[in-house]
């Protein structure tokens, strides 16, 4: 056993260095410009007062490593300083917000996985018929499908009727019920846009594994092919099937931003687009590096997850 | 009830055409390529021609368009109706002549961003392989580390720095997709430059551009154009996204994604106009996607 977890450890060392050079690159992205960022904020005519009073206010007179540091110390400690937009402090913007997405991305993902894998599991069951097909097909779209489209048919189909609220108005004080009644469409949405691939990917590993002599062997001591794939196929394709689905919890991350904004939702993603269009940058490095911390540490959940579920690693000699 | 009612209609119309389409393809070619198209699944038919028909929009546009881009030529939010058979926008500009320069704005603008990723991304990937040492490294971990960030999220945190206009938005979605080709270019290359021929040209004293687009390039090709497919689905869906979030191409330029946008309010009132623009969007993908999983498929020679 000793060794499984010598081999966690190094891929848990390998985050952190990970997460350490995203937010070197978060903070550093701003050293890419031409001049400096007082003045690309301020434009060409600003007087050299107010560009050193905004320089002064930002930080920029001191070097760039002592700022990353007291960045990511302060960041570190829950601090995430001030927005320029309207001088509060972030962590109050952000606090809120933060609880709010999370119950997103998790309602959609609980919605998602056991409907995924279902799918996935019968269409490698009646692989080549007419539902493998449809559903390969319906994959592929909704694939291909951009989330502003899913949201609106969505909208028109369920919305329209009175069904579900377009909007979604949620406070602190709202209860969860209420809350999963009224977020019940933009996680509707999140969930199709990721089933399609969680399902092929599903369908594929499964697959693949069904040329295997043991499963063979399976089908030969007439096991039926329902139990052929849950008993003998499933737990061997687990490691591929954790991967994917943590790789589409990540694809979560990111695909709330545009889901947050079709249905107003008083989330994160929502947050950083205002950041963007007012270019308040102390607020866009301070979410992209809390989506990015969760993308890469989903990932590592992957790897991990993966790792273990793999009996050929946790009992190697 | 109506909507899966048209839903189905849809379906079987397209599967129709995708059918018609390749009995004509079928019928005008020959040899080799008639194989090929015979052997065609009918979704990836109905792709070809869908991708043929957004093309010849886009170049046709202003033969096809009744009303210019850009001018105010009704009241605002008319309804389906001629002349204006798809209704007036918020602003009073027809629907139906914007959708059109759309195809030309929209997928122009998603194309040049995508083949520069291409070019930055597999030039310096083959680049990568071909020198290997710790230039190699140093660059692949430099990419790595920008992979460990969500691309949507990055491109915000890039068009907060640099600014929104449509040049920086064309760069920086090129540059963020560009690590995604320089992976699959120079994981492609690394099983070329092995080879006894490259040894071969590098001893006959070959320039490195040479060696990388005479030599390495022909060989590693195939990967490549199927990847320019799905990379394009990707920079077209991201353009979308932020055009849509009000940070991409801003009006009065035509563009699907921020027409959705602008006419986003109407769903609410029950009208299927802001579908349109966004249902373009899902429909080119969609093809895209259909073509690129035949040319795998038969790339892979899987049969199962």
């Amino acid at each position: 056993m000793g060794h499984v977890w010598k081999m966690v450890g190094q891929r848990l060392a390998l985050g952190v260095l990970t997460l350490f050079i995203v937010s070197v690159v978060i903070f550093g992205a701003t050293e890419l410009l031409p001049g400096d960022l007082a003045r690309e904020l301020l434009g060409q005519s600003a007087t050299p007062e107010t560009l050193a009073a905004l320089r002064a206010q930002l930080g920029l007179d001191q070097p760039a490593p002592v700022r990353y540091w007291n960045w990511l110390s302060a960041f570190l400690q829950g601090d995430f300083g001030v927005s320029m937009a309207n001088r509060r402090p972030i962590s109050d913007l952000i606090s809120a917000r933060l609880g709010n997405t999370i119950f997103l991305a998790l309602y959609a993902a609980a919605l998602a996985v056991p409907i995924s894998l279902t799918l996935g599991i019968l269409a490698a069951l009646w692989r080549n018929s007419i539902f493998d097909r449809a559903a390969n097909v319906g994959a592929l779209s909704a694939i291909s499908f951009p989330e502003f489209f899913v949201a609106y048919i969505l909208v028109l189909w369920l919305a329209q009727t009175g069904l579900f609220p377009s909007m979604v108005r949620i406070n602190p004080t709202t209860e969860f019920g209420d809350k999963l009644y009224m977020a019940f469409l933009p996680a509707l949405t999140l969930t199709l846009v990721v089933t399609a691939h969680m399902m092929r990917m599903t369908r594929a590993a499964i697959i693949n594994l069904l040329a295997s002599p043991y499963i063979e062997m399976a089908r030969l001591k007439g096991l039926s092919p329902m139990r052929i794939i849950l008993r003998h196929a499933v737990p061997n394709a687990l490691a591929p099937i954790i991967n994917v689905v943590a790789l589409n919890l990540a694809y979560l991350i990111t695909g709330v931003v545009v889901v947050e904004v079709v249905f107003v939702y008083p989330g994160l993603g929502q947050l950083m687009v205002d950041a963007v269009s007012n270019r308040d940058i102390a607020v866009v490095q301070a979410v992209a590096l809390i989506f990015a911390a969760a993308y890469v540490l989903l990932n590592l959940l992957a790897d991990v997850l993966s790792t273990l579920s793999n009996p050929r690693l946790l009992h190697r000699r | 009830m109506t909507l899966i009612l048209y839903f189905a209609l849809f379906i079987v119309v397209s599967i129709g055409l995708g059918w018609g389409f390749r009995a004509l393809l079928t019928a005008v070619t020959s040899g080799e390529v008639k194989r090929a198209f015979r052997d065609m699944p009918i979704s990836a038919s109905f792709g070809l021609l869908v991708i043929l028909i957004y093309v010849l929009v886009a170049f046709l546009a202003p033969v096809l368009a009744p009303f210019p881009e850009r001018e105010v030529v009704g009241a605002r939010y008319m309804p389906w109706g001629a002349p204006h058979y798809l209704g007036t926008d918020s602003l009073g500009r027809d629907m139906l002549s914007r959708m059109i320069y759309g195809a030309r704005n929209t997928v122009g603008i998603a194309f040049a961003t995508t083949a520069l990723a291409f070019i930055v991304g597999s030039i310096l990937g083959l680049w990568a392989a071909t020198v290997g040492g710790w230039m190699d490294q140093g660059l692949s971990r430099f990419v790595d580390a920008l992979m460990a960030i969500p691309a949507l999220i990055f491109s915000l945190l890039l068009l907060t720095i640099f600014g929104t206009s449509v040049l920086t938005l064309i760069i920086i979605i090129a540059m963020v997709d560009a690590t995604r080709v320089f992976r699959l270019a120079r994981s492609v290359a690394q099983g070329v430059v092995v080879m006894d021929y490259i040894e071969a040209a590098r001893l006959r004293g070959e320039t490195m551009w040479r060696l990388i687009t005479r030599e390495i390039l022909p060989n590693a090709m195939a990967p490549l154009v199927a990847e320019f497919g799905l990379r394009f689905c990707f920079v077209f869906l991201a353009i979308s996204a932020l055009s849509f979030l009000g940070l991409g191409i801003k009006p009065p330029t035509a563009d699907w994604g921020s027409m959705v946008r602008e006419s986003a309010t109407l769903i609410t009132f029950g009208d299927v106009t802001p579908l349109l623009p966004a249902g373009a969007i899902a429909l080119l993908t969609v093809a895209v996607n259909f073509v690129v999983d035949w040319q795998l498929h038969r790339a892979s020679g899987l049969k199962e």
